[in-house]
């Protein structure tokens, strides 16, 4: 529900480290804990960034699967909803693996040409 | 344009082989400059820069501002949080009073886009700024801590010991907000049935106390507290549950308990 604020922060972020020149394509982490609706933070990418400097611009997300450790029975379970228990014997003492990644990783910028912009 | 790369199967940190050139094994967020002619089978003269940064990066730096201008000021601050319905505004209207002549309150009151809940709290002897969260990118559903900061200037801080801070009615956005706070408050009520903590992991994983609300409507619902209490303790062992009833007052001890030794 908050995708929009987040492709806010999302364009700040890029913005200020291509320093003026154009962004083609931006590549985020997000760990499926992090409750992203991808279709939702593709539209309102799109919203976002419309008749702005970064109209056009991909943004490319890698979803990380989340992933708990059973701490009784030591399997891991790849969870396909947010509830925290354990797939092989239910139990609910597990530690959250991986999942609650949250990070702009690396933007792709066009050559010099638009450089100095500001 | 915009295609996602969706993993389900825990690969999604890996780099896509064409994406490979040697320019992401900086971990340090500098800038990765390198001369133009230094992407070998790059196509089109594109530079990776890496970025490594927190998405909401920009915000916990604000509330970490926050954070510190409130500490200076001696004020404590809770930020609350629920489901709309669950009785946010009817826990603060009684706990203003009951905290009078032992703790000075302020209010920070997020609506989207009204002052109902703002109205509702004046004259109680806080003093009350309403944040409208509809300034942001238009309606958020959640405090970030931009508002937050904007609400700060709008009160006098030299006269508040406890900041209550009424997040908007939402169990998914605004635990993924910091905004500065001290402690996250979250009230649940019974009447939301017992899987909520399943459902909403997050938010319940996020709070510190968790305020079970209007428990004076138990003997009319097929609501079982302890499978409720079950639930809560897979997602959060840790969080202090406070069983109350708001519109009653039962139970409001433990709260006003656990508000002042924030």
């Amino acid at each position: 529900m908050h995708e929009l604020s987040l492709c806010g922060a999302i364009a700040e972020t890029a913005l200020e480290h291509a320093a003026g020149r154009p962004i083609e394509r931006i590549r985020l982490r997000i760990g499926h804990f992090r409750q992203v609706v991808p279709e939702t933070l593709q539209f309102c990418w799109e919203v976002r960034v419309d008749g702005t400097a970064l109209e056009g611009c991909a943004l490319d997300v890698d979803y990380v699967a989340a992933q708990v450790s059973c701490n009784g029975c030591r399997s891991t379970t790849t969870l396909e909803h947010p509830l925290l228990l354990c797939g092989s014997c239910g139990g609910a003492d597990v530690t959250m693996t991986s999942g609650d990644e949250f990070l702009i990783e690396s933007i792709e910028v066009g050559s010099a040409r638009a450089k100095q912009v500001r | 344009m915009g295609r996602f790369h969706h993993h389900t199967d825990g690969d999604g940190h890996q780099d896509h082989g064409h994406h490979d050139h040697g320019h992401h094994d900086r971990t340090d967020g500098e800038h990765d400059h390198h001369g133009l002619g230094d992407h070998s089978g790059y196509e089109t003269g594109t530079e990776r820069i890496m970025v490594l940064e927190q998405i909401l990066g920009e915000n916990d730096r604000i509330a970490a501002a926050n954070r510190a201008e409130l500490a200076a000021s001696g004020i404590r601050s809770v930020n609350l949080m629920s489901s709309p319905g669950a009785g946010k505004t009817t826990l603060l209207a009684k706990t203003i009073p009951a905290l009078a002549g032992r703790l000075r309150v302020g209010v920070l009151e997020g609506d989207i886009a009204t002052s109902l809940d703002a109205d509702e709290l004046a004259g109680l002897g806080a003093q009350v700024a309403l944040v409208n969260t509809s300034a942001g990118f238009g309606g958020e559903c959640h405090l970030d801590a931009v508002m937050v900061r904007a609400g700060l200037d709008r009160l006098v801080l030299a006269d508040i010991d406890l900041l209550l801070i009424e997040n908007v009615g939402n169990l998914v956005c605004p635990a993924e907000f910091d905004v500065g706070q001290d402690r996250r408050a979250m009230v649940y009520a019974i009447t939301e049935g017992e899987d909520k903590p399943l459902k909403y992991p997050v938010m319940f994983r996020a709070a510190d106390v968790v305020v079970v609300n209007k428990l004076d409507l138990l003997p009319h619902l097929r609501f079982d507290l302890d499978e409720f209490h079950r639930n809560l303790t897979e997602v959060n062992p840790e969080a202090t549950v406070v069983e109350l009833s708001a519109e009653t007052g039962e139970g409001l001890d433990r709260w006003l308990h656990w508000l002042q030794s924030v």
